[in-house]
C-alpha cells in the first residue's frame, strides 16, 4: 500500500492565478506536482467560422479581436496573406508604420507580462510600476491610431493612418523615458533576491525537450534556442532594421524574465531606427474587393512567439477557410512538461511564464465523455443541433 | 469604612475602563483599524495609487458583519465557529499586559512576557485548525502551510524577544521597560534582536514576503477560504489587533516603551504623554513592516524554512550571546 | 550576497508624491484629436450607394428608407468604432468625432441618423 497521498486539485477554470479560464487538473503528492491534465476550450468563440461569413474588409476587424494584446500581429498576418494572393506590393512607408506598431505592441505586451509575473509571485509594487509605464505606450498608440487596443490600423494595401512629424517627436520622447524605466526594471528584475528565489530553477525546459515539443517565442529563447521569425523570415520592414535576438540558456522562468526585459531595449532601438529613417510616400494603395482563388501562409513574431495564419480563398469576396495557430497553443505541451516535478507554489508562475493568452489559443473545443473517455468531433450542423437540444432539455425555447 | 469602599469601587471602575475602553477592547479595535488604514494607504502611495479613505477598514468590518455567514456542509460546525472567537479573544487578552500608559500595565508579574508570547501563539494555531476543519482542499493546504510557517518564525521571534529580558535580567515586562529607561544604550546592544524580531513579526502576521498561507494567486485564500460574514470579520479584526500587539510588544521591549525623555510632574499628564509616545513608537514599527511588505516578492514555504533556520535562528542565538556577555560583563551597569 | 529589497531606495521617494490616478469624473484627460468616437453623418452628401452598410463588420450600419430615400442608420450598441464606413464612403458623408462618453441606459437609444 503506497504511503503517498495523491490529491487532485483543479486549477481553473476560475482561479486567481489565471487571467483567462483554462483547466489544469494537477495531481499532487505533498507539495510536488506529479501529473497534469490540461483541458482547453473555455474561450472558444468560433472566429474561424465567422470569418467565412464576412467579406475581406469586414474580416480585418474580426481578426483583430482574436486577442487583445497581440491583436496587431493577427491583423498583419491576415493582411499579408491577402496581399500575397492579390500580388500587391505595398508602399515602403506603410511597411515602416506597420513595423512601428508591431514593436510598440511588443513593448506594451512585455511590460504587461512583467507586471503580471510580479503579481503572480506577490510583488505588487512591480506590477503597479510596470503598468503605469505601460500607460505611456498606450497613450502613444491612442494618439496615432485612435484606440488603445485593437487599433484598426491595417487595411488591405497599406495602413489607414499616417504618423505626423509631431507624433514622431512624441514617440522619441516617450522612448527616452521608457529606456530609463527599462534600465530600472533590468536592475530590479535581475538583482532582486526574492525574484531570483522564486524564478531560478523553476519551470525547467531543456533545449531538446523544447525543440521536440515545438516551443516558440521567449519560452524557447530562454532555453537557448535561437529562433526569431523577425530575423529568420523577415516581413514588414525587419529586413532593413538592425536588431539582435536575445537568448539565454538558463532554461527556467528567470531566463524568460531576462529575455523579455532585454528585449525591451531591442524594441526601443528598433523604434528609434524606424522613426529616424521613415521614408516618405503613400500609405496605402487601392486593393480589389474580390480575391482570386489561391492560398497563402503568413507567420510573424508575436510578443509570445510564432503566430501562423493560413488563408484559402475561392474567388469571391469572402474567404473560404481561415486557420490560425497562435503561439500559446504551441507552448501548451511545454507547460505540461514543465509542471511535472514542480512545487504547487510554482504553478502560477510557470503558467504565467509562457505569457499565456488563452483567448488566442482556443481554436477547437474538446468534449470528453467522463465515463469512457471517448471524444466526438462535431461540425457546424451537429454543433447547432446539439446546442438546440441542450437548451430544449433545460426547458428554454 | 466608606472611604475604603470608595477606593475599591474606584479601583473596580478603573479596571473596567482599562479592560473595555482604554487601552482595552475599544481602543485596540480602533487602533487596529487605524493601523490597517495606515498599512493600505502607505502601501498604495508607494505604488503611486490613491489608497482607501480613513474609515475604510471600519466600513469593511461592518460590511462583512452584514453579509451572510455560510458554513460549508463538510465543515465541522463547532470548530469552524469557535476558531475566530478564540483568535480574537486571545489577541485582545494579550494586549492587556503591554505597558501603554506607564512602564507597567494594569497588572504585572514575573513571567508576563512568556504569557503574552503564548497568547500570541494561539491565533496561529486557531488559523491552522480553522483551515483544517473547513472541509475544503484549499483550506487544508493552507492550514498545513500555516503549521509549517509556525515552526519557522516562532523560534526566532521568541529568541529575539528573550534578548532584552536577558539584558535586564528579569521576565517581568514592566521591569524590563524601567531598566531600559534607566540605561539608555540598551537598544545599541539589542539592535540585532530588533531586526530579527521585526522580520519574524512579519512572518507571524503572515504578511508579504511571508504571506504563504494566504497567497492569493496560488491557494485562493488559504485557511480562510471558506469563511465569510461575521467569522471572517473576526479574523480580520484579530489580524489587525495582532499587528498592533506585536508592534507594541517590540516597542515596549526594544524601544523603551512609553517613556518620556524627561519626567513630567502631574502624573496624569505624564500618562498621556507616555501613551502618545508609545503610540508613535508602535506606528514607527508598523511603518517598517509596511516598507518590508512593498519591496519584496513572496517566497516559497520551503525557502522560508531555510531562511529561518539558516539565517534567523543563528543570528538570534548570536544576539543572545551578546546579551549574556553584556549583562555579565557589566557593560551597562 | 544579494539582499532582498532592491527597490527600497526608489520607493521612499514615492510615498509623498502625488498619485498617478486621474480622479475621473472630477478630472478628465483630454482625448487626442485622432480618437475614434461617435460618428457624424452629413445627410446632404449621401448618395445612397450602401457601401458603408456593406463594409460594416458588426452590422451597426444598416440602410433604411427615410423620406423616400435609402439612408444609413448607425446603431451605437453594435458599433466597434473602426471607422471603416467613413473610409469606404466615396462622398465623405461620414465623419468621426472624438466624443467618447456614450453610455446610456436603454438598448437602442443611441442612434445616429
Amino acid at each position: 500500500m503506497p504511503l503517498t497521498n495523491k490529491v487532485k486539485i483543479p486549477i481553473g477554470p476560475q482561479h486567481p492565478a489565471l487571467k483567462e479560464p483554462e483547466n489544469f487538473t494537477i495531481t499532487l503528492d505533498g507539495e510536488t506536482v506529479v501529473d497534469v491534465d490540461i483541458r482547453i476550450g473555455y474561450v472558444h468563440r468560433g472566429i474561424e467560422k465567422l470569418m467565412e461569413t464576412r467579406n475581406y474588409i469586414q474580416n480585418l476587424y474580426l481578426v483583430e479581436r482574436i486577442c487583445g494584446i497581440c491583436s496587431y500581429t493577427h491583423t498583419v498576418n491576415y493582411v499579408q496573406n491577402v496581399e500575397e494572393i492579390l500580388n500587391l506590393k505595398i508602399p515602403q512607408r506603410a511597411e515602416y508604420i506597420r513595423t512601428l506598431f508591431l514593436e510598440l505592441e511588443r513593448l506594451h505586451s512585455h511590460l504587461l507580462w512583467l507586471g503580471v509575473a510580479g503579481h503572480e509571485i506577490g510583488f505588487d509594487t512591480l506590477f503597479m510600476y510596470t503598468w503605469q509605464d505601460r500607460e505611456v505606450v498606450q497613450d502613444l498608440l491612442e494618439m496615432i491610431s485612435g484606440n488603445r487596443v485593437n487599433y484598426a490600423m491595417n487595411t488591405i494595401g497599406g495602413v489607414r493612418r499616417d504618423v505626423s512629424d509631431e507624433q514622431r517627436k512624441k514617440i522619441m520622447e516617450a522612448m527616452d523615458y521608457l529606456e530609463k524605466r527599462s534600465q530600472y526594471y533590468k536592475e530590479v528584475a535581475v538583482n532582486e533576491k526574492t525574484i531570483l528565489l522564486r524564478s531560478e530553477g523553476v519551470g525547467i525546459l531543456k533545449p531538446q525537450v523544447a525543440l521536440k515539443l515545438a516551443a516558440v517565442g521567449p519560452t524557447a529563447r530562454a532555453s537557448g534556442i535561437n529562433v526569431d521569425i523577425r530575423r529568420d523570415d523577415p516581413y514588414a520592414s525587419y529586413a532593413e532594421t538592425p536588431f539582435e535576438v536575445i537568448t539565454t540558456d538558463t532554461c527556467d522562468v528567470f531566463g524568460r524574465v531576462v529575455v523579455r526585459v532585454l528585449e525591451l531595449f531591442e524594441i526601443i532601438k528598433i523604434i528609434r531606427h524606424l522613426m529616424n529613417n521613415l521614408p516618405s510616400g503613400d500609405i496605402k494603395i487601392k486593393a480589389p474587393r474580390k480575391v482570386p482563388e489561391g492560398e497563402a501562409i503568413s507567420h510573424t513574431e508575436a510578443p509570445r512567439g510564432e503566430d501562423l495564419h493560413y488563408l484559402h480563398s475561392n474567388g469571391t469576396d469572402k474567404p473560404d477557410r481561415y486557420k490560425v495557430r497562435t503561439p500559446t497553443m504551441a507552448n501548451m505541451p511545454s507547460v505540461a512538461e514543465m509542471l511535472k516535478g514542480a512545487y504547487l507554489a510554482d504553478v502560477p508562475i510557470i503558467v504565467a511564464g509562457i505569457d499565456p493568452c488563452m483567448g488566442c489559443m482556443d481554436r477547437v473545443l474538446v468534449l470528453k465523455d467522463e465515463k469512457d473517455d471517448s471524444g466526438q468531433i462535431l461540425d457546424m450542423e451537429n454543433l447547432r443541433r446539439y446546442g438546440i437540444k441542450w437548451y430544449e432539455r433545460k426547458g428554454w425555447k | 469604612m466608606v472611604r475604603e469602599e470608595g477606593v475599591e469601587v474606584m479601583d473596580l471602575l478603573l479596571s473596567l475602563i482599562y479592560l473595555l475602553i482604554f487601552p482595552g477592547f475599544l481602543f485596540i479595535l480602533a487602533f487596529g483599524l487605524f493601523a490597517e488604514y495606515m498599512d493600505r494607504k502607505i502601501y498604495a502611495r508607494i505604488q503611486r495609487r490613491v489608497g482607501p479613505p480613513l474609515l475604510q477598514p471600519l466600513a469593511d468590518v461592518i460590511k462583512l458583519s452584514a453579509k451572510e455567514d455560510v458554513t460549508p456542509e463538510k465543515a465541522d460546525k463547532f470548530m469552524f465557529t469557535a476558531m475566530p472567537i478564540i483568535t480574537l479573544a486571545a489577541v485582545m487578552t494579550s494586549f492587556l499586559y503591554i505597558p501603554i500608559v506607564a512602564s507597567s500595565a494594569l497588572h504585572n508579574f514575573e513571567g508576563d512576557l512568556i504569557v503574552v508570547l503564548y497568547l500570541l501563539l494561539i491565533p496561529t494555531l486557531a488559523l491552522f485548525l480553522g483551515g483544517w476543519y473547513s472541509g475544503s482542499v484549499f483550506g487544508v493546504k493552507g492550514g498545513i502551510r500555516v503549521a509549517t510557517l509556525l515552526f519557522s518564525y516562532e523560534v526566532p521571534f521568541f529568541l529575539a524577544l528573550l534578548a532584552p529580558a536577558l539584558v535586564a535580567g528579569t521576565w517581568n515586562m514592566a521591569r524590563i521597560v524601567t531598566f531600559q529607561n534607566g540605561h539608555l544604550p540598551a537598544l545599541t546592544i539589542t539592535i540585532l534582536g530588533f531586526i530579527i524580531a521585526i522580520i519574524s513579526l512579519q512572518g507571524k502576521l503572515e504578511r508579504l514576503p511571508f504571506d504563504i498561507p494566504e497567497a492569493e494567486t496560488e491557494i485562493v485564500a488559504g485557511p480562510l477560504v471558506e469563511y465569510s460574514g461575521r467569522r471572517l470579520a473576526f479574523f480580520r479584526i484579530a489580524r489587525d489587533a495582532e499587528m498592533v500587539v506585536g508592534a507594541g510588544l517590540i516597542a515596549a521591549l526594544f524601544l523603551g516603551g512609553p517613556s518620556p525623555l524627561f519626567s513630567i510632574t502631574p502624573i496624569y499628564l505624564s500618562w498621556i504623554v507616555g501613551a502618545v509616545i508609545f503610540l508613535l513608537k508602535t506606528l514607527l514599527i508598523i511603518f517598517l513592516l509596511i516598507l518590508m511588505k512593498s519591496a519584496v516578492a513572496r517566497i516559497r514555504v520551503d525557502q522560508m524554512v531555510v531562511l529561518a533556520y539558516k539565517w534567523l535562528i543563528p543570528l538570534a542565538l548570536l544576539q543572545m550571546l551578546i546579551a549574556i556577555l553584556a549583562r555579565s560583563g557589566g557593560w551597562l551597569l | 550576497m544579494k539582499t532582498p529589497g532592491k527597490m527600497l531606495p526608489k520607493i521612499f521617494g514615492f510615498i509623498f508624491r502625488k498619485p498617478v490616478t486621474v480622479l475621473y469624473p472630477k478630472e478628465r484627460l483630454s482625448p487626442p484629436p485622432g480618437l475614434r468616437g461617435k460618428m457624424k453623418f452629413h445627410l446632404d452628401r449621401c448618395i445612397s450607394c450602401s457601401l458603408c452598410a456593406h463594409d460594416c463588420p458588426s452590422g451597426a450600419c444598416t440602410m433604411h428608407t427615410i423620406d423616400g430615400k435609402l439612408r444609413p442608420v448607425f446603431d451605437l450598441d453594435f458599433c466597434t468604432f473602426c471607422e471603416q464606413c467613413a473610409e469606404t464612403c466615396p462622398k465623405d458623408a461620414i465623419e468621426m468625432t472624438t466624443e467618447y462618453e456614450l453610455a446610456h441606459y436603454k438598448r437602442g437609444e443611441a442612434i445616429v441618423k
